[in-house]
């Protein structure tokens, strides 16, 4: 018996092990499965027998490889929710596993609700009856959980701005619906031209804010950081500024790539997740180890650079390496031992780095320049986006998910207006879209669309 | 006690509400009574003269349908038809109609006289016999009795029902009928929980006062339209409304003695409608507003009294004289009937089944006004459900729910027993949310099944609705397999049709998803067979917005599995672990029958009705394995 609706949840516990398990189940789990796997034998899931595997990728909607992926298949009612299931193995970070899970909310599948694999488990009839009381348990409805979380999200100047964009669409609504219920009660004719402007800036709004769901990204997971620079330049040095005390994030999230532990550095309110710190310790006191080599490495994984150079002594070849290593990399270099009389100038540094390097000169005995570099660090991660308050950041996949379909409902009710289709359907559409809002809100239909009406226009005879 | 009479069902009131159960427990086949306070105010019209309307003319296509009587009566009565909102989009067309009020009553009146097990009586009901939990019957206000196992309550605005005319106020119903003074206390005994709601009317001005050349005039379509199914009048002679509007003047004259009005002072308590304000109200509430629009609507041929639609009152006789005057056409306006306000007693609709039954009173019903809401159309809807169930209770058979996916009598209903309400009800399309499958257009499709199988559809309109049906498959089917291909005999018929030549093959079904080419076009150029604007109609509508329609009923699917899920009429919710307090509350007073409607409830959460499902599960294992063990 399958259950409606296909959904999607990680399935494995955050972090640990080297694997992540997303599991859909549902009567579309093969077809969603199919849009985000390719394997590598070409053949399709929807080909595969039940219990049976194919290795391959997860391949995103512009082409791009998420992950390496093993995909089990399991079809109803051999399954743990009697329903058709598809499971998704994969190796890579946490980042990957969130990653793919949003790209199957694009792809048909939706968001599972607390306990639903269980319950749908239940429900058909794959639990044993005792095992009941537990499974309302899970649902837990008394703490109503998922209510609250979905409104806990919503702080400060991001919910503000959902609030806004529902009551804009209320009010839209509300006149389209007056017009409809009440055409002879002297409402002004709802003019299609203006729903077409106030949609467009709404889509253009929620454009913005999905921007932002990469910086929420990076204030939620960290920016992973590189720190490189050639031996001895004082990388461990930096390392134990960056994590000195006040700066030390404790997290209980355990290291998600395989090779390294990774420790979090507050840096302005930005966590950096810094790269392999371990190795970076390891060559502490020793002479440090770490070569250009390895360098190239992190940086190839790194979200942001942290290139350090010795200001004490003259540029080196290895330097000069690093810094051709950085190129095209989000990178802020460091001249150390500012301290010591200086040998190497700022310009002289610029010369060999790519264009527009920002360069600081820093102390990690003194710390001298941190200031400096936690704002650097602060621009970088905020620059690109317009509003520069930390609420209004959109930090789980699920909003963003949300927000698309907002946006997809929109795009509809622009259509619909340019194909001339009536009033009465520009308004499913709005209304699609105002619901699928109030998700994130935790609001839920009620009579808001007859007040509003009422409260806006004088009706009645 | 004398027993007068014996019968299967009684129902109290013969408005709007009251003939139509009457009228549907009759042609069912029960024995029906149906006592009126005053023979000569059988479905009588207090308010406005029009029927129908955004949704409320839906109501009217719907109950017609079932085999209901407002549509036919309407049809037969009215004195102007338009179609409104006709640029909309096609589900929220709607037909509005003015009516001859008192041709509307006589006929009325004429058919349920006339309506083989239906007897109408002028009796006053002072009380109604319950007995260990249900109904018996109904005692005369004279002291004799009638027996009967169901009972209908339809008592409208009747209930201790009190005029309010400025500091004026004396007990009556509508257009100084008597009031139902002790039927509240019987209620009351019988644990019914009661509100008490207020609605109003402007004053009726004499036609020979109106000067029409100020007002402009609002004449009725130039097609002929009809409510009913089964109505084939193509001609109609067609009375004018005429529209002009208040004020500064007005305003002010209202402003200035906004103390004196009843609602300001404290005489009204009861809790009026939004939608159907009085004029001090709009003024109140809508300051800024420069002026209000007013309908002078002729309430029949014979008579000059007009309806001032628009300007409802319960201010005080010489301000209603003086703000009346101030508005363009009515300088000299004559008035024959004062505006004014009534408050009466009606039901917490909370207590009553999907079927309009009580929940703790075996057989006894209630509909219409007296259930909460308002309006003619909204009454009779529900009058139609409570003489079908009650017929059905008698008969033994299973009653009929109709769901927010088969009709708007479905969303009035659901409302009404899920969310209650706390103002008199009104109806709006924008309640229903599959409105474009709930389209006047298709209502015949969607009920008259239904009324088919609890027998108040009759043969006549059985065979008519089966023709249409089969006409309507006949040619989708003809449209979607008839191929042409892109030839030269083609293009030069596509051409004669006026539409654009094609490129590759295709169907004359797919050809009418075009924008801009209609059945009728297409028979220019190609063997189509004549049908008629109804048919044709079905056709296109479900072709244009086929995408649409196709994910409303995707919708419809989705929710069908909760509403399927019923919930046992005796459940403890303190014994389903897990909810929350706010919900157990709330499922405890109003006891849904479905899960579906459990969701609607407004305080219960998607979380609670996971844990509800898990339970019934839990519950319907359970039992299994009892009855395994018995065997």
């Amino acid at each position: 018996m399958q259950q409606g609706d296909t959904i999607s949840a990680i399935a494995t516990a955050p972090g640990a092990g080297g694997i992540g398990v997303i599991r859909l189940s549902g009567e579309h789990a093969v077809a969603v499965a199919d849009r985000v796997f390719t394997s590598k034998s070409g053949r399709k899931l929807a080909e595969l027998d039940t219990y049976r595997a194919a290795y391959g990728r997860i391949v995103d909607e512009q082409g791009h490889t998420v992950d390496e992926c093993v995909a089990l298949v399991m079809r109803a009612p051999h399954s743990y929710t009697k329903e058709d299931i598809v499971e998704l193995q994969c190796h890579g970070s946490s980042q990957a596993l969130k990653t793919t899970l949003s790209l199957t909310w694009r792809c048909g599948a939706r968001p599972a609700e607390r306990g639903e694999f269980t319950k749908r488990a239940f429900l058909n009839g794959r639990l044993d009856l005792t095992q009941a009381q537990a499974v309302m348990e899970i649902i837990e409805a008394r703490t109503d959980r998922s209510l609250e979380m979905a409104a806990g999200h919503l702080t400060g100047r991001f919910s503000e701005k959902i609030h806004a964009m529902r009551q804009s669409l209320l009010a839209m609504i509300a006149h389209i619906e007056a017009t409809i219920d009440f055409p002879e009660d002297g409402v002004d004719e709802v003019v299609a031209e203006s729903i077409r402007q106030e949609v467009t800036q709404l889509r253009e709004d929620i454009e913005k804010l999905l921007r932002t769901a990469h910086t929420g990204r990076i204030l939620r997971d960290g920016l992973l950081t590189a720190i490189v620079g050639k031996p001895n330049v004082g990388k461990s040095s930096l390392l134990n500024a960056l994590l000195r005390e006040d700066r030390a994030i404790v997290t209980d999230i355990p290291g998600t790539t395989r090779d390294a532990i990774e420790e979090y550095a507050n840096v302005g309110g930005v966590p950096l997740r810094i790269i392999d710190t371990a190795g970076i310790r390891a060559t502490d006191d020793a002479v440090e180890q770490i070569g250009v080599e390895k360098a190239r490495g992190y940086v190839e994984k790194a979200s942001l650079v942290l290139a350090l150079f010795d200001g004490s002594a003259p540029l080196s070849s290895e330097d000069r390496e690093i810094a051709a290593l950085v190129d095209g990399k989000e990178t802020i270099a460091l001249i150390n031992k500012a301290d010591l009389p200086q040998t190497v100038t700022p310009e002289e540094l610029r010369g060999i780095l790519p264009e527009n390097t920002p360069v600081l000169a820093v102390s990690t005995k003194t710390n001298a320049g941190f200031s400096e570099l936690e704002q650097l660090v602060v621009s970088r991660v905020y620059g690109r986006e317009e509003a520069g308050d930390e609420g209004t950041f959109i930090d789980d996949g699920r909003q963003a998910d949300i927000l698309r379909r907002v946006d997809g409902h929109l795009g509809e009710a622009l259509m619909t207006i340019s194909r001339d289709l009536g009033l009465d359907f520009i308004s499913i559409d709005l209304r699609s879209a105002w619901e699928k809002l109030g998700e994130l809100t935790g609001e839920t239909v009620g009579e808001d669309i007859i007040d509003e009406i009422f409260s806006r226009f004088c009706i009645g005879k | 006690m004398f027993t007068a009479g014996e019968y299967d069902v009684i129902v109290i009131g013969a408005g709007h509400a009251g003939v139509e159960a009457g009228l549907a427990a009759a042609r069912i086949g029960c024995r029906t009574l149906l006592a009126t306070l005053s023979m000569d105010n059988i479905a009588l019209m207090p308010c406005n003269p029009s029927v129908g309307g955004p949704a409320k003319g839906h109501l009217v296509r719907e109950l017609d349908a079932l085999g209901g009587e407002m549509g036919v009566n309407a049809d037969k009565t009215c004195i102007q038809f338009r179609m409104l909102n006709t640029g909309k989009g096609p589900a929220v067309h709607a037909l509005r109609a003015q009516a001859d009020k008192k041709l509307y009553q006589f006929t009325m009146k004429e058919t349920c006289e006339n309506t083989p097990n239906l007897d109408v009586k002028q009796i006053l009901i002072d009380d109604i016999l319950i007995e260990d939990g249900a109904v018996k019957g109904v005692v005369v206000e004279t002291g004799e009795t009638y027996l009967a196992p169901a009972v209908i309550l339809a008592t409208g605005t009747y209930l201790r029902g009190r005029i309010i005319i400025g500091e004026h106020t004396y007990t009556g119903g509508p257009n100084g009928q008597r009031a139902a003074m002790k039927l509240t206390d019987s209620l009351k005994k019988a644990g019914v929980r009661l509100m008490r709601f207020k609605t109003g009317t402007p004053a009726r001005v004499d036609a020979r006062t109106l000067d029409y050349d100020k007002m402009q005039i609002q004449p009725g379509d130039d097609e002929a339209r009809n409510f009913s199914f089964m109505s084939d009048v193509t001609t109609r002679e067609q009375i004018p409304c005429w529209l002009t509007y208040t004020n500064e003047k007005t305003h002010d004259i209202i402003r200035r003695n906004m103390s004196r009005a009843p609602m300001a002072n404290g005489i009204i308590e009861g809790i009026g409608p939004r939608y159907c304000p009085s004029i001090e109200t709009k003024i109140l509430r809508f300051p800024d507003k420069e002026r209000h629009q007013l309908f002078l609507e002729p309430e029949g041929i014979h008579t000059n009294e007009v309806y001032v639609q628009g300007m409802s009152t319960s201010m005080p006789m010489d301000v209603q004289f003086e703000f009346l005057h101030t508005i363009p056409g009515l300088e000299h306006c004559h008035i024959m009937r004062a505006g004014y306000a009534i408050e009466y007693d009606c039901i917490d609709p909370l207590q009553l089944k999907p079927t309009l039954e009580f929940k703790d009173i075996s057989g006894f019903f209630s509909a219409g006004q007296s259930n909460g809401t308002s309006g003619y159309e909204e009454a009779a809807a529900q009058g139609i459900i409570a003489g079908i169930n009650a017929a059905m209770f008698i008969k033994g058979e299973e009653p009929l729910i109709l769901k927010r996916s088969d009709a708007y009598i479905g969303v009035l209903i659901d409302d009404l027993v899920t969310k209650g309400t706390s103002e008199p009800y009104r109806i709006m399309t924008s309640r229903a949310e599959y409105r474009l499958l709930l389209r006047q257009d298709n209502a015949d499709q969607r009920l008259t099944p239904l009324g088919r199988r609890v027998g108040l559809v009759s043969d006549a309109r059985w065979v008519r609705f089966e023709e249409k049906q089969s006409q309507i498959e006949e040619v989708e089917q003809q449209l979607q397999s008839t191929v042409i291909h892109p030839n030269q005999e083609t293009q030069q018929r596509l051409e004669s049709a006026g539409i654009d030549p094609i490129r590759t093959s295709t169907t004359l079904y797919d050809l009418l998803r075009r924008p801009g080419v209609t059945y009728e076009t297409l028979k220019r150029g190609f063997d189509l067979p004549d049908i008629s604007t109804e048919v044709r109609q079905q056709i296109e509508i479900a072709i244009t917005y086929e995408g649409y329609i196709r994910k409303q009923k995707e919708q419809v699917a989705h929710m069908e599995k909760l509403e399927s899920k019923l919930l046992p009429e005796d459940i403890d919710y303190q014994e389903v672990p897990s909810l929350r307090e706010e919900a157990r509350e709330k499922l405890a007073l109003i006891r849904p029958r479905s899960v579906g409607q459990a969701s609607r409830i407004s305080g219960v959460s998607p979380a609670d009705i996971s844990v509800l499902l898990v339970w019934l599960e839990q519950q319907r294992r359970l039992q299994q394995a009892r009855q395994k063990g018995e065997e």
